[in-house]
């Protein structure tokens, strides 16, 4: 198991690397930020001044070694726009994604996985085909296109939830959060409903696939023979087998909706990460998009280590594979 | 047989698929006493399995019991609503399936599963329910009980695991047990280890076993009394001895003849010319007409199951040659 463990770090620094060189190459490559930065009237002095004190004349590599030189003493460097430690800007508005892409993914394990279940468990049944169709549309239609509409019905035409924005929060320990009041709720329940109806979509098919497929195996037999009621036929011996995959695309689902919310949190006026980055792509504030970037490779492979060690706990065959 | 525990009457089982309805089982009759084994012989699809799965009423569709009565202990379970059948199965009657690899749950503990199983009929605390589990274990010869309950199946052989089944089968003392080729997987030494441990358990508790398999040999030394099954009906039946010292119907002379034996050892095997008629396309009359070397035109009207001598034959021209 340690060994497993120390094979999986190194993996893990091998594509920090790779990404970081990446992702330093490709910002580097949208264009000079030096533009967008100054007044076009400056004088040819004060530009010249300021592309050296940034450090901009000097080639790429040398300008990537003293990157990751400040990165590796915790220094991710300053914002340009908003002169702030880009760390504490990132860090200021993780939370409220944090919440939405967790509110998101619950909302869509809890509705779309006993829907799959169901849908696997009568295939023929006219409801099944209901929920099919359901997640065909769940993750074909745009995104922002039904945010515009939840927007549409919910906020302009019902008046029931606000359009957008994130209202009050409160603290819990130190960390600002809406879901612990109702008007906290209010405003996070359509955007994560609509970062939800994709991966509603996907857990839908996922578990209906795994349902299908144990409903049809030796075991579920052999507990029928056995006299076990459906309840538990299902929610014992078909749920434990189908969770491997359902952990696996909620680990990576999780990842990419929380890297990239940025659709729903534009739409929602959500002041989250997303709505950060899009910003800073707008004014090529290098800094925050190099260090959100690198912090979204550093969340999948992190992600993805738990989901690895998850395996080992939900499988037994695979511990004893490892261990061996 | 007036002291049968399970009586089976004109029992039809039909499968309703687009290229017809394929009748699987069609007017089968047999029965068996207390601590009784009855071998349920037949080539692949002549419908042993089916009948064995119809039982226990676990036919998947399309598969439909479409007639007949399934008399346990006087009830018929055919007449059965679902939950009553649910409460007989396990119960009164269980199941143990050909491949011990696929009837265990792969990803739940042997304990977990045998504590589902006997939860499934009996209000009983989960440390009481365990106990009974390490009891059953130890009553099919699983050494080390206690420690079994706390493994994933994957950490047992074969035949630990069709022990394993052979003990949930056994949890609550059924009187009839159907064995759906349990000892085909397995190698020979260890096949006759669990022949040896099912006489025994037979002889002990009374459970009666319908024995399904193609395999003559396992059946000669383990059954009382055999029925030889030839597209979904029953050809030949009577006392194991009887039967296999005088098959009467040329389909059971055929099988015995085709069974490799050290006398003929360097000689070519012997065959049954032809193979099994697709359901879909059963011949007129006797099923078994296109292939038998005794076959006449009478033989296109279907024979009726009768007794001759100590068994019953369903053959126009039974072998009675070698009889007197």
């Amino acid at each position: 198991m340690f060994g497993f463990f120390i094979q999986r770090i190194v993996q893990a620094a091998i594509v920090v690397v790779a990404m970081s060189i990446l992702v330093f190459v490709g910002v580097y490559a949208i264009g000079n930020p030096i533009d967008v930065m100054i007044d076009p009237a400056a004088t040819q002095e004060i530009r010249d001044n300021l592309i050296r004190q940034y450090g901009f004349d000097r080639p790429l590599y040398e300008q990537y070694f003293v990157f990751v030189g400040n990165v590796l003493q915790g220094d991710f460097g300053q914002s340009f726009i908003y002169r702030v430690p880009v760390l504490d800007l990132i860090f200021s508005r993780l939370p409220a994604t944090f919440e939405l892409a967790l509110g998101a993914m619950l909302l869509a394990s809890v509705v779309g996985i006993p829907l799959g279940i169901w849908a696997g468990y009568r295939p023929h049944a006219f409801s099944s085909k209901a929920i099919m169709t359901l997640s065909i549309l769940g993750f074909s239609l745009p995104t922002f296109w039904v945010g515009l509409l939840l927007v549409m019905t919910f906020a302009v035409q019902l008046h029931w939830l606000p359009s957008g924005g994130r209202g009050p929060t409160s603290d819990l320990l130190g960390v600002p959060l809406s879901f612990l009041t109702p008007t906290g709720w209010s405003y996070l329940i359509l955007p994560a409903f609509n970062l939800a109806l994709f991966n509603m979509g996907l857990l839908i098919r996922l578990a209906r696939a795994g349902t299908l497929e144990a409903m049809s195996s030796d075991y579920v037999r052999f507990a029928r023979a056995q006299g076990l009621k459906e309840s538990k036929v299902v929610g014992l011996h078909v749920l434990k087998n189908i969770s491997i995959p359902i952990v696996t695309v909620f680990g990576l689902e999780f990842g990419s909706t929380l890297a990239f919310a940025v659709v729903t949190e534009t739409i929602f006026n959500w002041p989250g990460v997303g709505k950060l980055i899009i910003d800073s792509i707008m004014v090529l504030d290098r800094p925050v998009m190099v260090a959100y970037l690198i912090l979204v490779v550093l969340l999948f492979v992190i992600i993805n280590l738990v989901v690895d060690l998850l395996y080992g706990v939900l499988d037994p065959r695979i511990r004893a594979r490892r261990s061996a | 047989m007036s002291d049968a525990i399970l009586s089976v009457e004109e029992l039809q089982t039909h499968f309703f698929t687009r290229a017809g309805v394929l009748k699987a089982v069609d007017g089968v009759s047999f029965s068996v006493g207390k601590g009784r084994i009855l071998g349920l012989v037949g080539e692949s699809g002549s419908g042993k399995s089916v009948t064995g799965y119809s039982i226990l009423r676990l036919v998947d569709a399309p598969g439909k019991i479409v007639g007949g009565r399934i008399l346990l202990k006087g009830k018929d379970l055919a007449a059965l609503d679902p939950e009553a059948m649910r409460r007989t199965r396990g119960a009164v009657v269980s199941m143990i399936f050909q491949d011990p690899m696929m009837t265990l749950n792969p990803v739940l503990k042997i304990g977990t599963q045998m504590v589902a199983a006997i939860k499934a009929h009996v209000k009983i605390s989960t440390a009481d329910a365990r106990k009974q589990a390490r009891d059953a274990l130890a009553l099919v010869g699983i050494p080390a009980p206690d420690e079994r309950l706390d493994v994933y199946p994957h950490h047992l052989s074969g035949g630990m695991r069709q022990r394993v089944a052979i003990a949930i089968a056994l949890l609550h003392k059924p009187a009839v047990i159907i064995a759906d080729e349990p000892t085909t997987a397995l190698d020979v030494s260890i096949q006759s280890q669990i022949l040896a441990e099912v006489r025994r358990l037979a002889d002990q508790t009374g459970t009666a076993f319908v024995w399904v398999t193609h395999d003559l040999s396992v059946v000669s030394s383990l059954a009382d009394d055999i029925a030889v099954m030839y597209a979904g009906r029953i050809v030949e039946s009577g006392e194991t001895g009887a039967v296999l010292a005088h098959p009467k119907h040329p389909y059971t002379a055929g099988l015995m003849a085709s069974v490799p034996s050290q006398a003929e050892r360097g000689q070519k095997l012997v065959q049954i010319k032809g193979s099994t008629p697709s359901l879909a396309h059963l011949p007129e009359g006797c099923s078994f007409r296109p292939r038998c070397p005794r076959a006449t035109d009478i033989c296109k009207t279907m024979p009726a199951l009768l007794p001759l001598g100590d068994t019953k034959v369903r053959c126009h021209h039974p072998i009675v040659e070698h009889a007197s």
